[in-house]
This record gives C-alpha cells, structure tokens and sequence, in this order.
C-alpha cells in the first residue's frame, strides 16, 4: 500500500472524525467513542506505515502537497502536507503507541463518569499531533502545535472538580504559551524574510537552499545573522512545549492528568513535538555554522539548554516520592538529551532516542499506570512495595522499561540510542561540557530508575493499597507487553554496525569507526548507578513507609531541595508572577486613577462652569431686569432650573451649543 | 430602477419594526417576541441577498442609492456596499437577532425591543452611509436608544454608567461634527468619496491652510478624537467598562459586537482616506496608545472581579489590534516594495478581526449573562465554581467562546490575529513583538476566569445550576458553528474582503 503525500490529509482526519463522532455522540455512547477512537488510530496507524513504505523508496525527497488556505493580497496565504522518512517514521511511532494507548485507556478509564468525553479528547489530540507532523508549512505546525496544547490542556484538567488539576491544567498552556510566544514571533519573521511559510516549494521554501543563504547572510541585532535569531525563537517553542530549562516546570505538574495521558501526551509524543520541530527546521538552525564570524550559533544555545535540562531533571527525579513525578523528571531528562543532541549537529540521534523513548516510556507511564490502578490509586513509591508477586506481568514489563531508560546495555533500546547521543556530544567540537553533563546524568538516570523499581516491586507492601494489588486486565496488560517489545528491540535499528535509522532519515550519515571505548565508560556508569541503586534500595529494601529515603539520611537538606524541585516555582512565583500581579494592578489603577480621574475633573469643571453662569444668571443679568420687568425675570428661572444636572437638558444644550458653533464657522469661513 | 433599493430596506426594516412595536397596540407577549425577532432578522434575510449579489472584485461601493436631499448644502441621500460594509452588515445581521433572542425574557419586552431596533437600524446606516451628514445623524441617533437601554434595563449602577458613556461620547462626536463643518466650508461637500479624492491628492489640505497649519491640525484631532472615544482608543476608553457592564445582557452584546465596530469603520472609511498625510504623521504617537490599550487592556482584565468587566475590557484588548495595525499601515505609507504585503495583511486581519471579535465577544457576554441570570444576577470571579460539573454543555459554549477569544488557532480568532501580526510586524516589528505579549495575557486572565468558574468543586452560586436547554442555547449556537467554521476555512470572508483591502494596499491612500 502506499499513501502519497496528497492523501496525507487523511491520517490526521481520521482521528479528527472520531474526535467529532466523541463530541456529538450521547454521554452513554461508551463504546461508540471509545470504538471509534480505536478504529480511527488502527486505520491511521496503517495509513502511517504505508506513507513510511512510500517514503522510502526514495528517503532523499521531500514530497509535498501544498494548496491555497484563503485569498491574500494577489495570491493566497499557502499550507501543505509533506512526506519524507521524518514525518513517516514519527507517524508510525505517534500513531502505534496511540493505539496502543487508546486500548490500554478502555481499561483504565472504564469506571470513569466522562468516559466518552475523554475518547473525544484522546483523538483530538491524536488529529492534532498527526496534523503537526504531516505540515509542510511552519504556519499549520503552529495551529497543530496549539491545538496538541488545547489537547494537552483538556486531558491535564480532565478531572477539573480537582483544583489541583485545574491548576496545573492552567499551569501547562500558560508555560508553553510564554514559549510560543517566541515561536510565532520567529514564524512572523520568518514569513516577513523570506515571504513564505512552506519548508519545501520547489526551491522556494524557507528550508531549501536559496531563502536559507539569504537568511544567513542578513544581519541583525548583536550581528546575529537573521537565520540565527529566527531560530532561536523558534527553539523558545519547543523549550517549552518539549519541558526544557526554564519551562520545565509544568511538565512534572501536568501528571494530575489521568495516566494514559501522561503515557501519550507527557511523554511519548507531544512534549517530544519541540525535538521534532527543532529537527524539522533543523537546516535553519544549522544555517549560521558556515558563517566564520558569527558571534552566536543557534545550535550552541540548543546544546547548552539542552545539556541543563538532561542535569537537572535527572537531578531532581532522585529526590521525588510519587511514582508519576520521578518518570515525569525523567521524561524532562531525556528530552534534554535529545536536544543535546540536535544542537551538537546530529538530528537523526535526536530523532533515534526519540522513537526509543517514546515506546520504553510509555510502556513506563501505562505500567505505572498498572500499579496505581492495581494498588486502589496509590501513588506514593514509600506506600507501595512489594508488588512483584501480585503485579507479574506488570513487573516484568516494567522492569525491561527500566532497563532500557537506564541504558542497560545490548538488549534494551535506550542503550544504543543514548550512546549514539553520548558519541555525538563526544565528537562537537566546541565543548565537552554537555557531553560531560550528558556522563553525570548516565549514573543518576541508572540510580533513580533501579530506586524506583526497588521502592515499588521489591520488599513488602507497606499501604493498604498496595496490599490489596491485583494484577490489571487483560486490555491493559496486552498493550504492556507489545510495548515491551518494542522497548527491547527497537534499538536495534540503528546500531553502529547497521544505522539503517540515521541512514534512512539523513542519506549523507556517516558512521565513523571507533567508539568502543567511549562504550566501555558509559557501560562502567551506567554499572556504577544501578550499583548504587542496589546498594541503597534494594539490599535491604524499606520496611515502612515513614522511614527516611537512604539519600535522606546521608543528606537530607539536599534530599529536600530535590524533592522541593530545587525551587523553581517559587522563584517564578516571587518573580514573574509577582511581576504580571503588579502590572494587573497598575493598569487597573491607571484607569480608575488617573483616566477616569481626569473625566471626573472634566465632568466637575463642566459642573463649575453650569453654576457659575447660574449664578451669573440669577445674581447680575436677572437681578438687573427684575427691577425692570417682572415678566423676564420669571423667564430667567425658567432657564436657570435647565442647569440641574439633568441629562436630557444637558444633551439639548450641548446639541444647541454645538449647532451655533458650526454655523458661526461656517459663517465666518464664507465671510 | 428596478431593483429594490435594498440598502434602505436595511435601514428602514428594523426602524420599521420599531415604529410598529412603539406606536401599535400592545399585543401578546409571544407576538411582540416574533414580531421584534423578524424584524430584526430582516437584516440577516437582506444581507444574505445583497451577498448573492455582490461581486467580491469590484472595490467601489455597490448597490448603491444616491438621491439629492438638501441642495443648499450640497447633501445627498447616498448608500453604497463594499467588503468592508458586508461583512460589518453580515455581523450585525447574526449578533442582532441573538442579542434580542437573549433579551425575551427581560420585562417591558416591547420597549425594550422598540430601543433595539432603532439602535440596529441605526448602526446599519452607519456602516452603510457615504454622505457625513446623514452619516452623523445615524452615528448620534444610535446613542439615544443604547443611552435607554442600559438606564432602564441595565444593573444597579445603570443610571451613572449610561450618563457616563453618552456624554463621553457626545463630547467627542462634538469634535467631530466641528471637524467636518470646517471640512464641509473648506470643501462644499459631505460625501466622503469625493472629500477622500481631495484628501488623497492633498488639495483638501490646502484648502485647509496647508500642510502642518495648526487648523489643520485640529480639524485631524477633532475627527480623531470623536473616532478615538468611540472605539475606544486607549486611554479613551474608561466609559467602557461600567457601560457595558451595567447593560442588559442582550445590550452588552450588540454595544461590543457592533456599536465599537462603528469607532473601528469611520478610522478606516473616514480618517484614513481624508487624512492619510496627517494619520501617518500622527501614527507613531497613535501605534503607542493602540499599543496601550492591547498591554493593559489585558492586564486591565486580571483584575476584574465582575466578570462583565472583565469581558469588557478584553474588549478594549481586541479593539487595540484592529487600530494597532492600521496605524502601522498609515505609517508606513508611501513606502514600497514588501510593505504593500504587510499592509494587505494588517488590513485582511483588521476586518476579519472586526468579525471574529464580535461574534465572540458576544457570545461571552451572553454566557456571562446565563450565569447572572441563574444566580440571582451574580457574576463575580469568586461566586462559582465547578459550573462545568452541572452545566456540561453550557461550559462547552463558553470554551469555544472563549478560546476563540484568546485566539486559539482552529477557531476564527486566530485568522484575523494572526494576519494583524504578520503585517504589523513587517511594517513594525517592535510594535508586533510588544503586542504579543497581550496574547499572553489574554490567555491568562481567560484561563484564570475559567479555571474559577468553570472548574474545582461545585461551589458558590453554582449548586442548583441548571444546563442550558437546546432552546436557551439556540442564540448562541449559530455564533459558536461560525467560530469553528471560520477558523477552518476563513476563505468564506476573506474572499468577500480580499480585493478592497489588496486594493487599499495597492495605493496606500485609500479609496
């Protein structure tokens, strides 16, 4: 089968009709929805793989289908669907974990009242995400891209009776929004460079070879040539949508969404859409490197925040008791490896660990979402214990997800993309710093995942929920197993003896020999973490759920500072909330202040002018023709009650003032 | 002629419909509801003829009717249709009968359907007239039936609210009728094709005292100023907020779909085309106070605590790009090359925008006003809570409403936003990146408003909430398929707007 890139439209419209079919369908239609959803994602997901079958027939070419949207000026304003191996290989990946997901969804949701309203929401975001992946115009990323945030925001605040959901609902869009902002400025400068928001158009496309030379040959701010101001704008849109440093914060908040949201929006598919836009634009993010004298390169700034993030996040996650929040950390972690990646020049690594992570961490996500479903929504890792027994399927599923986001190494998919990362970070030739922060965080991630496997599997169960666990249903389980499947093998498409991935995506990749050793070091930490892991957890594993963390007792303020996400919320609190609070408040007393301050005093001198002619009135002129006649002297009354602050007077007055004004200008003009 | 001279029908049908409510004898209440609601409708029933016959690629006025009225000030009686008309006429045609839909229930019905339609039928003569005399006339006229509205049928601060926003508003018309008396002894006419003919090759300004002369001058800021209240322009615009907060919900609805659009049409069919010299001179002072009224008019809005308010000011947000980017345009007139896009752009999304805000900004208020009216006229921030747990279709109106206010893209909001910031920024970029920040901000207060009401426990005013019936929602429901409809495919108005605004563009000194 293949599917050329004019009936691309349908992959996203699919799932686009259930969402429809969700949202018009009788809050009873469960199964309609739900079967729907299903349906629309299994027929997308075979619509992917033939586009993926078309697409590599000849990995080289970007084939397009663009058309006009709506009449501007003498043309139109134009959008496209686009096919090469990226968009294919990232359809197949979003359209199979979604699947797998729905599927998973109808067991997990199946006691929830709005069941049919989150079938609804589960395909609108898969519309939407399909939809961004298939745009060939920066313009339809962006409406797919702020509607997988709608999507993203819907889902986070699906039990919005919560206000802790509601919240961090709000929380989410806010963020990613303060990053969009600088998306939709790049994209409106991009569209005023180059007069066009297509990637390809037959040579006119802004990333094809002509529009980027002259991109890079401008200058602007600083000497920063256009292209690399652009694209750091750009990059503001995926920090935030992809939970990089300093918008990491709603990431780990957005865990108030129900698990197979997590799985699917929070970290398999939409929070990886910035490594994906990076990599879509990546030739214009690469535009300055050719330039000798530029003060900046885009891509350094992408590496650096990149590096932070993989740091940080893997930092804070040893410091976090509930089960969603440590792969919530992770996730962070690992999307900062990716753009490490793509800033140390290899976008097809980038794009390697994000098809691995997709599945290894949505196999993670739906299986903690098996043992917090199991153990009567318990979450707390101190809580649970012990589930190794009851949850078997779950626990072995969960355990090869573990291996592979440690990097275990040969068997698990993450060990040789994160070690392709490692390599390429090893290889950048402008610092060693992200390829040594990318080391450090080797060990922490192997620390924290054998943490959280011993702190959840092994010893006794010390809550009554997890006491109580029962192994998940069938419909949950099944899509745990092919995941794991996934998990384990996938790495093996793009090893260093057979790249047949980056081959695939980039015709020019070269592998180059030698590595080995650079192996050995990551093997030896990713030994030293899960050795530690073990020595600290799992050897004589928690008996109580009040006992301190071993980490806690050896250092315990800095225990705390982790698990208080070393304070970034509060610092943003203290800062940039505090700073839209007053400016909430000064344009609110702006106004009522100074501006209907000023009307006040226009209104009282208007006041002051009325009484004053009253009393002119009444005193001088009246009580100079009362003596003369008494007759007149009623008619001044008569008009001095006209000055009683009475509306209908005042227009009729204002009305004749403003008519004699006229005619004396007229009058006096003509004369 | 033939033809049906359907331009006054327009005009007249509501006018019409209010005479016979006003002065007939008083009927069942049903009767009066049908009868004011046809009436109303007339103007959806005509515009949806005259958009059969309009041809898109013509940019000079259509249907036009030109009779001599007063010869002794050179006055006629002179209706003319282009895009920019259409689409204001095709607005008022859909918000007018949902605001009077929204209305039924209020007491005195027949009065209040009376005011109604002189202001619909008033708003309609001024999109539609080419004369300033009787221009004017329309333009004042509709003060008097809103000035009745909100007094007799608004909140408990109704009486000072309505004084407020009529004197305010008089006071600029004052400056305004000033400006155009002095035009008129300059140029012996009213018309405003020929006054722009004049204005647009300088000699009105001769005839003025010449360029930079201080009469000039004043006569720009007197027209300005009567524009600028209107709309309103940030900082003019502190009559807003307590107006439309104090207005009837049916009221509120039509004052900020359509009556701040009259402000938005004399920038566009008056000031710019008589003044271009002048606009463009002025344009970086003016791109300041619209960038004013975008910044903190959004922040303005966090602060509310009347939810009405709060609307009202995203208002005052929304309004500010309209004008944001036809001062870029003015300023940047004369120049050429990549400007004439820009300026195409900036103009397409002010007119769409013109559209999309009134449908949403309507559809706001009518959901504010559904939360009134089922709590005993409440409407603060903090008196609900979980209104999405009781009332799900209601809180799935209100969303869509409300994201196509913040300008999700996908819905109409986004269309027209998103065409002023391209063009603004490639006419000024500093001004585009500031704006942006009321995108923002716009999205918090929305989302904070949302967040309270919409969401968490049922709280508040919120338990005994009923939903909306299909019935209660109808008046809302054809504004909510046009958000969805618009956003996807917005060729359907751009199409009617495209060759004017690309035409304005082409010249930068407008028809």
């Amino acid at each position: 089968m293949r599917v050329p890139a004019h009936l691309l439209w349908l992959i996203p419209a699919l799932p686009l009709l259930a969402a429809g079919i969700g949202a018009f369908a009788p809050r009873t239609a469960r199964r309609t929805t739900a079967g729907s959803a299903i349906a629309a994602m299994a027929i997308s997901f075979l619509l992917s793989c033939g586009a993926l079958v078309t697409a590599l027939r000849d990995p080289a070419v970007h084939a397009v289908h663009n058309f006009a949207w709506f009449d501007l000026g003498h043309g139109a304003l134009r959008l496209g669907w686009l096919l090469d191996p990226l968009t294919a290989l990232m359809g197949v990946m979003v359209t199979l974990v979604g699947l797998l997901i729905f599927i998973f969804s109808a067991g997990y949701m199946a006691e929830d009242a709005n069941f049919k309203q989150f079938f609804c929401f589960l395909s609108l975001f898969g519309a939407a995400m399909l939809g961004l992946l298939v745009a060939n115009s920066l313009l339809l990323l962006f409406i797919c891209w702020e509607l997988v945030g709608l999507a993203s925001y819907l889902l986070i605040g699906f039990w919005f009776h919560q206000p802790s959901a509601a919240a961090a609902a709000k929380k989410a869009f806010i963020t990613t929004r303060i990053g969009d902002l600088g998306l939709l400025v790049g994209l409106l400068w991009l569209y005023d460079a180059t007069g066009s928001l297509l990637f390809f158009d037959g040579g006119e496309g802004v990333l094809e070879a002509g529009p980027l030379a002259a991109l890079s040959a401008q200058t602007t701010v600083g000497g920063l040539a256009v292209s690399t101001a652009i694209g750091l704008l750009i990059f503001c849109g995926a920090a935030g949508k992809s939970g990089q440093f300093p918008l990491h914060v709603w990431l780990p908040d957005a865990m108030e969404g129900p698990t197979p949201v997590s799985a699917l929006i929070h970290a398999a598919t939409m929070v990886a859409a910035g490594v994906f836009l990076i990599a879509r634009v990546y030739p214009l993010l690469a535009a300055d490197l050719t330039l000798p004298s530029a003060p900046l390169h885009a891509l350094s700034v992408v590496a650096t925040i990149g590096a932070i993030t993989a740091l940080l996040g893997a930092v804070i996650a040893v410091g976090q008791n509930d089960i969603k929040r440590i792969l919530a950390f992770s996730t962070v972690s690992q999307l900062g490896y990716m753009m490490l990646a793509l800033g140390v020049g290899s976008w097809v690594t980038a794009i390697f660990h994000l098809l691995t992570h997709a599945f290894f961490k949505a196999l993670l996500f739906l299986g903690a979402g098996s043992v917090i479903h199991a153990a009567h929504h318990e979450q707390d890792i101190r809580r649970l214990g012990g589930l190794r027994a009851p949850l078997r399927v779950t626990f072995a599923t969960f355990a090869v997800g573990m291996m592979a986001l440690a990097g275990v190494p040969f068997l698990f998919s993450g060990f040789w993309s994160k070690e392709a990362i490692l390599h390429a970070a090893h290889g950048w030739s402008v610092s060693q710093l992200p390829f040594a922060a990318g080391l450090i965080a080797v060990v922490l991630t192997a620390f924290y995942t054998t943490r959280l496997v011993a702190e959840v599997f092994l010893g006794t169960p010390r809550g009554e929920g997890a006491a109580r666990a029962q192994e998940s249903p069938a419909v949950m389980t099944v899509p745990l197993v092919l995941l794991a499947v996934c998990a384990a093998l996938l790495g093996f498409i793009g090893t260093p003896w057979w790249p047949w991935l980056q081959r695939t995506l980039d015709p020019t990749f070269a592998t180059e020999p030698g590595g080995f050793g650079l192996m050995a070091v990551s093997i030896v930490l990713v030994a030293t973490g899960l050795g530690a892991g073990w020595a600290l957890y799992a050897r004589i594993p928690r008996s109580s759920a009040g006992e301190a963390d071993p980490v806690e007792r050896r250092a315990p303020r800095l225990f705390a500072a982790l698990a208080d996400r070393l304070g970034f919320d509060e610092l943003y609190a203290a800062t940039v909330g505090r700073l839209n609070a007053w400016t909430a408040a000064f344009a609110d007393a702006l106004d009522r202040r100074v501006w209907d301050g000023t009307v006040r005093l226009l209104a009282g001198l208007g006041l002051f002018t009325g009484q004053v002619t009253r009393e002119t009135d009444e005193n001088l002129i009246n009580g100079g023709f009362d003596a003369a006649s008494g007759g007149l002297r009623s008619g001044g009354r008569a008009y001095s009650r006209g000055q009683s602050g009475d509306t209908h007077s005042y227009l009729r007055y204002i009305a004749i003032g403003f008519t004699l004004i006229a005619l004396a200008v007229l009058l006096g003009v003509r004369r | 002629m033939s033809r049906l001279p359907l331009l006054s029908l327009l005009v007249f049908l509501p006018w019409f419909g209010a005479a016979a409510l006003a002065l007939l004898p008083r009927l069942s209440e049903a009767a009066h509801r049908r009868f004011a609601l046809a009436a109303s409708l007339s103007t959806l029933a005509v515009a949806l003829a005259l958009l059969r016959g309009f041809d898109p690629a013509r940019t000079a006025p259509q249907f036009v009717e030109k009779h001599a009225w007063i010869g002794a000030l050179n006055v006629n009686y002179h209706l003319g249709l282009d895009g920019l008309s259409l689409i204001l006429v095709l607005l008022t045609g859909l918000v007018a009968p949902a605001a009077l839909g929204a209305s039924f229930r209020s007491g005195e019905f027949r009065g209040f359907a009376a005011f109604f339609l002189t202001l619909q039928g008033a708003a309609l003569g001024v999109f539609l007239a080419l004369d300033f005399f009787h221009w004017f006339i329309f333009w004042e006229l509709s003060l008097i039936p809103a000035y009745f509205l909100i007094k007799i049928w608004g909140g408990p601060g109704a009486t000072r609210a309505a004084y407020q926003f009529v004197i305010y508003t008089i006071g600029g018309s004052a400056f305004l009728l000033l400006g155009f008396a002095s035009l008129f002894s300059a140029a012996g006419t009213f018309d405003f094709q020929q006054l722009a003919q004049l204005g647009a090759d300088g000699s009105l300004a001769r005839k003025l005292g010449g360029d930079g002369s201080w009469w000039l001058q004043a006569v720009f800021l007197g027209v300005l100023l009567g524009l600028a209240v209107k709309v309103p322009l940030w900082p003019f615009h502190t009559w807003l907020p307590p107006a439309y907060a104090e207005a009837p919900t049916g009221a509120s609805m039509f004052l900020t779909a359509v009556m701040s659009k009259m402000g938005v049409y004399g920038f566009l069919r008056i000031l710019w085309p008589i003044f271009p010299r002048e606009l463009q001179a002025a344009a970086p002072w003016l791109m300041v106070l619209a960038l004013g009224g975008v910044l903190l008019g959004a922040w303005g809005a966090m602060r509310q605590t009347d939810l009405k308010r709060m609307v009202a000011y995203s208002s005052v947000n929304h309004l500010s790009y309209c004008l944001l980017a036809l001062f870029a345009v003015a300023h940047a007139s004369g120049k050429s090359g990549a400007f004439s896009e820009a300026a195409t752009a900036a103009l397409s999304g002010t007119l769409l925008q013109m559209f999309n805000h009134g449908l949403s900004a309507a559809a706001l208020f009518f959901c504010v006003g559904v939360l009134e009216e089922r709590s005993g006229n409440r409407r603060g921030v903090d008196d609900f809570g979980g209104v999405r747990t009781v009332a799900p279709l209601f809180a799935a109106l209100t969303g869509v409403a409300m994201f196509s206010s913040l300008g999700l893209p996908g819905l109409n909001g986004f269309v027209g936003e998103f065409l002023i910031f391209r063009g603004v920024f490639g006419l000024a970029p500093w001004a585009a990146a500031i704006a942006a920040l009321g995108l923002l901000a716009t999205a918090i207060f929305l989302l904070t408003f949302w967040q309270r009401v919409f969401h968490g426990p049922v709280v508040g005013a919120t338990p005994g909430f009923k939903d909306l019936t299909l019935a209660e929602a109808v008046p809302l429901l054809p504004a909510t398929a046009l958000m969805v409809i618009l956003g996807v495919y917005p060729q359907l108005l751009a199409g009617l707007i495209n060759p004017l605004v690309t035409a304005w563009a082409g010249q930068l000194t407008p028809p």
